[in-house]
């Protein structure tokens, strides 16, 4: 079966910088998939190309088989886009605009599904409104629901939380997830990094237009070995303890454990030296201390779980 | 990981149609100038009209373009040609930067049209808009003198063409401009000199010879010289060579709108 979205050698340009550079990617049919990485390290681009909004230099994207440039009419039939940026047609009410954008696809009596949408985002009592007299969160939900209106078998979400309150994240992901179960195939870019660790089973960072680490979500979170502990010595702790430390900050220290039983033995060497602990915290390595890390390394180092930069 | 990938809930690309996708956009676009309408339609009827009041007055006895017409009936055809193409180039153009600068140009790039598809949407929809502009002022205008009906063919001819080739040329103008004064500076420099030297208030035999010479270089000239002959069966050239010259500067402008959309230049990139 053809990958939900094949990218094979995609360069992209503008003037002297260089947006993407040779990326290869394979997104499989049914996945959720997350695209992390700093502003400006090419993830728009990507979608854009994806979308067929932006042409690369070099390189093919195919959706569900179908290249974006030469079978573009099945590609964009394939996938929904939620644009980053807060665009809306200022001259209609969020109906009107669902039922043109469904229209644009070549679809007549949409009007059952666009309810359906229309409801799990929660604009149902918008339906009559005009898109100008919308709040910013309103704005993002009808966004999505453009995107979804001729149901996409691969769905593109650009930032789609950006500015959005918890109620409105909440209902976006259950419905998000709802389609993801149904079969639908979901890419994502977002800032908040504890949503794609929630929700993306497989992840790709881009840094300055290259896939630095692509791998599943458990596998990238393994790569930053163990636990964090910090505590707040009474006094000297012992060289032992000192090997496993991070940094130290306002009198509190941070250390870098492999597993839990290593937390017993560094109580335990500090006691024996006669140096006394408070504010003990165990924390798991997160999506965040990851990220920081790949973005902080050269892309060489990054591949190999080291230590921080 | 899910283990087996479902079967998406999806339309198949089937049950899409390009008709209701072509119809869809060519409704949007027309509804969109129909939502304002006192400023897309009622406006520029009421500048027509207001211009032949102040003209038709004064130059009434100064001026006999063709003879046996009074100034009147002969400005009429010209004012109506005049609004209709000022309108077309008006609809395209600021549909195209208006959705630029909004952003929500975005959903018409998502869908997948072809450029041929955006180009008739858009040109048609300019089409309408000069077609009812002119129109509106015609019904206006007759009041003040009606022109005659000699060769009614011919006003159907020029008023289609010459719309569509200011539709097409105000989709170029759309693209290439990135900001309103730009698009305003090709209003301005560009469309309002043509139409206005084109012989709208004056028949251009009554110019010394190398301003005559400038006119016939004017396409605009031609669609308002053969529109004024389908009502007075007189024009200042023959309507078949304004046809000849009308229809190529349509595919002209046809030709690069066109190809700007077929590449994506300044939408796609």
């Amino acid at each position: 079966m053809t990958a939900a979205i094949q990218v094979n050698s995609v360069s992209k340009r503008y003037g002297s910088v260089l947006a993407l550079d040779n990326v290869d990617l394979a997104i499989e049919r049914g996945e959720f998939f997350g695209l992390l990485g700093p502003n400006g390290a090419g993830k728009t681009t990507l979608i854009s190309i994806i979308a067929g909004l932006v042409r690369a230099n070099s390189g093919r994207v195919a959706i569900m088989g179908h290249d974006v440039v030469d079978d573009f009419r099945a590609a964009r039939l394939s996938v929904g886009v939620v644009p980053q940026e807060l665009a809306f047609d200022p001259f209609f009410t969020v109906r009107e605009t669902l039922t043109f954008q469904s229209g644009y696809f070549g679809l007549q009596e949409n009007g059952a599904w666009i309810d359906e949408v229309l409801e799990n985002l929660g604009l149902t009592a918008k339906a009559a409104t005009n898109t100008r007299a919308l709040s910013g969160g309103m704005k993002r939900r009808l966004l999505v629901a453009q995107a979804l209106v001729h149901k996409p078998p691969v769905i593109v979400l650009d930032e789609p939380t950006a500015g959005v309150d918890v109620e409105l994240r909440q209902t976006l992901w259950a419905f998000i997830r709802r389609l993801n179960r149904e079969g639908h195939t979901i890419v994502l870019t977002t800032h908040y990094l504890e949503e794609a660790q929630a929700l993306c089973e497989r992840i790709a960072m881009l840094k300055a237009g290259r896939i630095v680490a692509l791998d599943t979500t458990r596998a990238l979170l393994g790569r930053i070995a163990g636990l964090q502990l910090t505590l707040r010595p009474l006094g000297s702790p012992p060289a032992s303890v000192l090997a496993h430390k991070i940094e130290e900050r306002d009198g509190l220290l941070t250390l870098r454990l492999a597993q839990a039983a290593d937390v017993g033995r560094v109580l335990a060497d500090c006691a024996a030296a006669g140096c006394g602990v408070e504010d003990l915290e165990v924390g798991r390595a997160d999506l965040e201390d990851v990220f920081l890390q790949l973005v902080a390394d050269q892309p060489s180092a990054a591949m190999s779980a080291g230590a921080r930069a | 990981m899910s283990a087996v990938p479902l079967e998406a809930k999806t339309v198949p690309a089937a049950t899409s149609s390009r008709a209701v996708a072509f119809r869809t956009l060519l409704t949007k676009e027309m509804l969109r100038f129909w939502k304002v309408s006192f400023q897309t339609i009622a406006a520029p009827v009421l500048t027509a009209v207001l211009y032949l009041l102040v003209f038709g007055q004064v130059l009434a006895e100064h001026v006999e373009a063709f003879p046996g017409v009074s100034y009147a009936a002969f400005l009429i055809p010209g004012l109506v040609m005049m609004s209709v193409l000022q309108n077309a180039f008006a609809n395209s153009s600021s549909s195209l930067i208006q959705s630029k600068i909004m952003g929500s140009l975005v959903f018409i790039l998502l869908p997948p049209f072809s450029h041929w598809q955006l180009f008739g949407a858009y040109v048609l929809a300019s089409m309408v808009r000069g077609l009812v502009v002119g129109l509106g002022v015609f019904v206006v205008a007759v009041w003040f003198g009606p022109p005659g009906f000699k060769a009614p063919h011919w006003i159907l001819v020029f008023v289609l063409l010459g719309s569509a080739m200011l539709g097409s040329l105000g989709v170029i103008a759309g693209i290439w401009a990135d900001k309103f004064d730009q698009l305003a500076a090709f209003q301005n420099f560009v469309v309002m000199p043509a139409t206005f030297l084109s012989g709208v208030f004056y028949s251009v035999h009554g110019l010394p010879p190398f301003w005559q010479g400038v006119s016939h270089l004017n396409p605009f000239f031609y669609m308002i010289d053969g529109f004024r002959y389908g009502f007075f069966a007189q024009s200042d050239v023959s309507p078949w060579l304004s046809l000849v010259i009308v229809v190529v500067a349509l595919l002209l402008t046809a030709a690069v709108a066109l190809r700007m959309l077929a590449r994506g230049y300044k939408l796609r990139n």
